[in-house]
């Protein structure tokens, strides 16, 4: 391993010794020297002129950065509940017996980690994991042989036999076997594309007029919440401030979520596009893309596109021979960080720091990244703004409901013959998106991802729209067989594993739901636990600070609601007068196994209680 | 004198600290005794419970399997439960082990400990010992608890004003002053 | 001087100030809004979530929510106690808290918090962390077992002492409070003087050979809660 102190250092100068740059200099640090030694958060305090302690908290708030080496290799298997449901134990068990270690763990040799990460937006050609930034889909056991055997001769992630997939999946710079799955395109993000035509249009308008179309065309944001982009951007342009900014979410981390993963990959242009219009708007000259760590085999890509509009005069000064109006996007690269999709802990990674959300009040509008006016506004969101301005209002609210206006882009996942992207205008019920993506005897259908809400039959007559079943575009769907308080169960997994932390009923509350509702799973649980999950899931949602704790109580809420049945036929009543969590034969095992010798009281596991 | 309801007391894996704590209501003892008559107690050295009980005060947490049984015992046997103290609300002073894996926690105590003298070097294993558990519990995390007085020990006035109330048939409602954890 | 605010608090009119937060409004007006990691001369942090009040309905942190005009906040049900009282168990599961033999038993916030909602024993059940103590500075000791990472010695050390002794390290259940040491706090330039040796509401950071001073029954919430000193009237004349 190269020294963790030089290397530091030299990352940090490549920086300007800047600490707004911090994510960077970790990411280098981590990628060229395998880890965030100690000694390394010494050298960049010094080189930054910040406090150690203060390096130490962002470089332990990702997952991808490591305080220890990991091997050359690191796999990160999605453990995703979709991936759970597509065999991912047996590859679990492959990666065991192919490198002899368990996950969590780096072979002898240094060359291979195992590890677990949530959902890497693969869900539609699960199982799924990565090679360090290299994902591979579709995994099956012959190919971890095979990955294995590879990696173990050539330690040469380009040796690699990966059948490259569809549309700019195979373009030289990104050489992914990701594959779109790209099944139905729609009138605004996936129609043809011919760069600068929205931005010409947009520079002929006065600013104030953009804003104006934006409204009239009733765009919400398409990340979930619903937010009237044309009053973010108002909102933002009214703020006072020496410099504004415009900032792109491609933090796509929900579970189920991978559209924005598709636009990134067939429609950057038109989201930068986008981008730069806001940026005309509210008058910003800076934008920031944040991407997410697992989608980092984009990046080459992304900064060719980047270089190709500066080239073309549509980044940079004078833009399109508009005098004085300038405008540049830099793409700030994540680390493995759910809570990072939440804005403003975004703005706080984007600035360098530890993913912690920010207090609200100030909204970004007013004191974003670096405390000056920020727009942040979902991929989506970017693109549909840009063909707004280019095709006008009237035709955006010609497609849509009432209320949410244009398409949606929704990413389809879970047992169904058609898993993938579908771009469909807003207004389509539950029903009929089921029958586009080829699911029958579907039992239940998760809209909006873990945060979002389990439904039943009964509701799939219901609309997907901002007024009914609002959603980011997640759709898993779960048919018959699937056991939903297990998924749910998953689901709470996941929160534990992302909350930040910083507030207490994120921080505990989501781990005393998982725990509650895992005794449910374990036959423990007695009735009294159903208030409980009720209750302790209404502190956890009111209670919590930022939208990932308000929303983390959803699987258990929501299913409580939907599912009761599911609760209720899982409790334990066989009048024993312990409580059905506790069992004593658990309790003594240990102390028997030390001792050799039975339980005087409650006999062995295998024995059964005396009574 | 038949109908007096019944008292029955024991300490689990406690330090007897809440039982001097009942002592401690002095010359109330006389009053209590006109309120009830005594069961199973170390007061008076009843081994196991005879009739039904109104009221079991349990003192400590459940550390092995032993504690396990005679809660179980007191469950069955009490109409209210009153868990009382510290170690029998949260652990206590035993909990302090639950961090520590068991068989480091023995190792230590018998084994390795600076200051053991063990020359037989192995851990005590008689069959009259009763097994560990692999943690303390909290008397609440193993059956239903009625009603919980915390405090290190609770004071002779909690525990008072709490057994006059329930054996008055009067809802317990502590002042401030008598919730303490210390 | 800034404008003038006019809300209600359970239906009490209480003037404030433009800026001020909602807990600080109440606290002038004698209204006390139970908080743990809200701390008077430290920027609003919004941790704990202990001081959560409906404004207008919806549930807000009083410590980091602004006063506005015709606000209509409810403090006092029984809804937001219920709710308070389970965050603070959540508190008191989460961690280790040994009260039989803490030194700030009885000046504690969290304990003194527990029994002014009248808390005998917690809902949740125990999570027996591990978690760390250093005990390498010679005058002051760092007990993370009692921690409930509420960051007021991370804002007193910065804003009140101009240094960055501490600061969060982790993320999730792995959070805790780091020092700028790889050493522990001995390494660092911490005074048992700065003020953020002082700002622990618990037994999570305590000065060394000065436990145990005051006899029980004397000490600050034996016979008074928390809280007192606002209704009282005191803040509004501190």
């Amino acid at each position: 391993m190269t020294d963790n102190a030089s290397v530091s250092r030299q990352i940090c100068g490549n920086f300007a010794n800047d600490k707004g740059r911090l994510m960077d200099i970790l990411l280098g640090v981590q990628a060229q020297a395998g880890c965030v030694a100690p000694e390394a958060l010494d050298e960049i305090a010094k080189s930054l002129s910040m406090s150690r302690v203060e390096v130490e908290s962002a470089a332990t708030f990702y997952a991808f950065f490591s305080g220890a080496p990991r091997g050359r290799f690191v796999i990160r298997l999605c453990n995703d509940i979709i991936d759970q449901l597509h065999g991912m134990d047996r590859i679990v068990a492959a990666f065991r017996a192919e490198l002899g270690i368990e996950f969590g763990q780096t072979t002898p040799d240094g060359l291979f980690s195992l590890e677990y990460t949530p959902c890497i937006g693969m869900s539609d050609q699960a199982p799924a994991l990565l090679i360090n930034s290299t994902v591979v889909t579709k995994v099956s056991t012959d190919m971890v042989h095979e990955i294995v055997q590879t990696l173990r001769v050539s330690k040469n992630l380009e040796q690699l036999k990966l059948t490259l997939g569809d549309g700019n999946n195979s373009h030289p710079l990104v050489r992914s076997m990701v594959n779109n799955n790209l099944r139905e395109r729609g009138a605004v993000v996936f129609a043809p594309y011919t760069p600068g035509v929205a931005l010409q249009r947009a520079l002929s308008e006065q600013p104030v007029e953009l804003i104006r179309i934006v409204k009239a065309s009733r765009l919400r944001g398409r990340g979930g919440a619903g937010f009237p982009t044309g009053m973010k951007w108002e909102f933002t342009r009214a703020a006072a401030g020496e410099r504004k900014f415009i900032v792109c979410n491609a933090d796509e981390g929900e579970p189920g979520t991978f559209k924005d993963r598709v636009i990134l990959t067939e429609a950057p242009g038109l989201m930068f596009e986008g981008m730069t219009i806001a940026g005309y708007a509210i008058g910003a000259s800076e934008g920031i893309v944040y991407l997410r760590g697992e989608y980092a085999y984009l990046l080459p890509y992304l900064e060719d596109v980047l270089a190709k509009r500066r080239a073309a005069g549509l980044l940079g000064r004078d833009i399109l021979g508009k005098s004085g109006f300038k405008f540049d996007i830099r793409i700030q690269l994540g680390a493995g960080a759910y809570v990072c999709g939440e804005e403003t802990a975004l703005l706080s990674s984007c600035e360098g720091k530890a993913g912690n959300p920010k207090t609200r009040p100030p909204f970004p509008a007013q004191k974003g990244y670096l405390d000056m006016p920020t727009v942040i506004n979902n991929v989506e969101t970017h693109c549909a703004a840009a063909r707004i301005v280019e095709n006008g209002p009237t035709w955006f609210t010609s497609m849509g409901t009432k209320s949410s206006s244009g398409t949606k882009v929704f990413s389809v996942s879970g047992d169904c013959s058609r898993p993938g992207v579908y771009e469909i205008p807003f207004g389509i019920t539950v029903e009929e998106l089921l029958t586009h993506v080829g699911a029958s005897d579907t039992i239940a259908v998760q809209v909006g991802g873990a945060s979002g809400r389990m439904i039943g039959p009964s509701e799939f007559n219901r609309p997907f729209c901002f007024d009914h079943l609002a959603t980011g575009g997640s759709v898993m769907v779960f048919g018959k067989g699937r056991d939903l308080l297990a998924i749910s169960h998953a689901f709470m997994d996941f929160f534990v594993e992302e909350s930040c932390g910083y507030c207490t009923p994120c921080r505990a509350g989501t781990r005393l739901l998982q725990e509650r509702l895992g005794r449910f799973l374990t036959g423990q649980a007695e009735s009294a636990d159903l208030d409980y999950l009720e209750k302790t899931g209404k502190t956890v949602k009111t209670a919590s600070r930022c939208g990932l704790g308000q929303t983390a109580a959803n699987p258990i809420l929501g299913t409580l609601q939907s599912f009761r049945p599911e609760y209720e036929r899982r409790i334990k009543t066989n009048g024993s007068v312990f409580l059905p969590s506790f069992d004593p034969r658990k309790a003594v095992a240990v102390a028997s196994s030390i001792a050799g010798r039975e339980s005087e009281q409650f006999g062995t596991q295998k024995g059964g209680v005396k009574q | 004198m038949a109908n007096k309801p019944k008292l029955a007391t024991v300490s689990l894996a406690g330090c007897f600290g809440c039982h001097m704590s009942v002592l401690d209501i002095d010359d109330r003892i006389l009053e209590l005794i006109e309120l009830v008559e005594f069961d199973r107690s170390p007061i008076n050295d009843i081994k196991e419970i005879k009739g039904r009980c109104a009221v079991g005060i349990v003192e400590g947490g459940c550390c092995n399997e032993e504690n396990v049984h005679v809660l179980k015992h007191f469950r069955e046997h009490c109409d209210v439960l009153i868990s009382t103290g510290d170690c029998a609300t949260m652990g206590g002073i035993p909990a302090l082990r639950n961090t520590i894996p068991l068989q480091e926690c023995l190792e230590e105590a018998y084994l390795k400990g600076p200051t053991v003298y063990n020359p037989r070097g192995k851990l005590p294993n008689d069959p009259e010992i009763p097994l560990l558990l692999d943690k303390v519990y909290p008397c609440h995390e193993v059956v239903k608890m009625d009603y919980h007085l915390p405090g290190c020990p609770p004071s002779a006035d909690t525990l008072w004003q709490a057994l006059v109330a329930l054996l008055t048939g009067k809802p317990i409602a502590l002042p401030y002053e008598l919730i303490k954890y210390d | 001087m800034s404008a003038k605010v006019a809300f209600t608090i359970d239906g009490k009119t209480v003037q404030g100030e433009q800026g001020q937060t909602i807990l600080q409004a109440a606290a002038l007006a004698s209204i006390y809004i139970p908080h743990l990691c809200a701390m008077k001369g430290l920027s609003p942090w919004g941790s704990c979530r202990v001081c959560t009040v409906l404004v207008n309905g919806r549930p807000q942190a009083a410590c980091t929510t602004p006063v506005a005009e015709g606000a209509v906040v409810e403090n006092d049900t029984a809804e937001l106690k219920d709710l308070r009282s389970s965050l603070v168990e959540m508190l008191f599961v989460e961690g280790n808290h040994y009260c039989m033999f803490c030194e700030k038993s009885g000046n504690c916030e969290l304990q003194a918090m527990a029994y002014r909602l009248g808390i005998l024993a917690m809902r949740h059940p125990y999570m027996f962390p591990v978690r760390t103590l250093d005990a390498s500075h010679p005058d002051v000791m760092v007990e993370l077992n009692r921690c409930i990472l509420c960051a007021r010695c991370i804002r007193a050390s910065q804003e009140l002492d101009g240094k960055h002794v501490f600061d969060f390290v982790g993320r999730g259940s792995h959070r805790h409070i780091g020092v700028n040491a790889a050493t522990g706090a001995g390494g660092t330039n911490l005074k048992v003087t700065d003020k953020a040796a002082e700002a622990c509401p618990v037994g999570s950071i305590v000065k060394k050979r000065v436990g145990f001073a005051v006899p029980i029954g004397q000490r600050l919430y034996d016979s008074k809660p928390i809280g007192s000193a606002i209704e009282s009237g005191r803040a509004a004349k501190g």
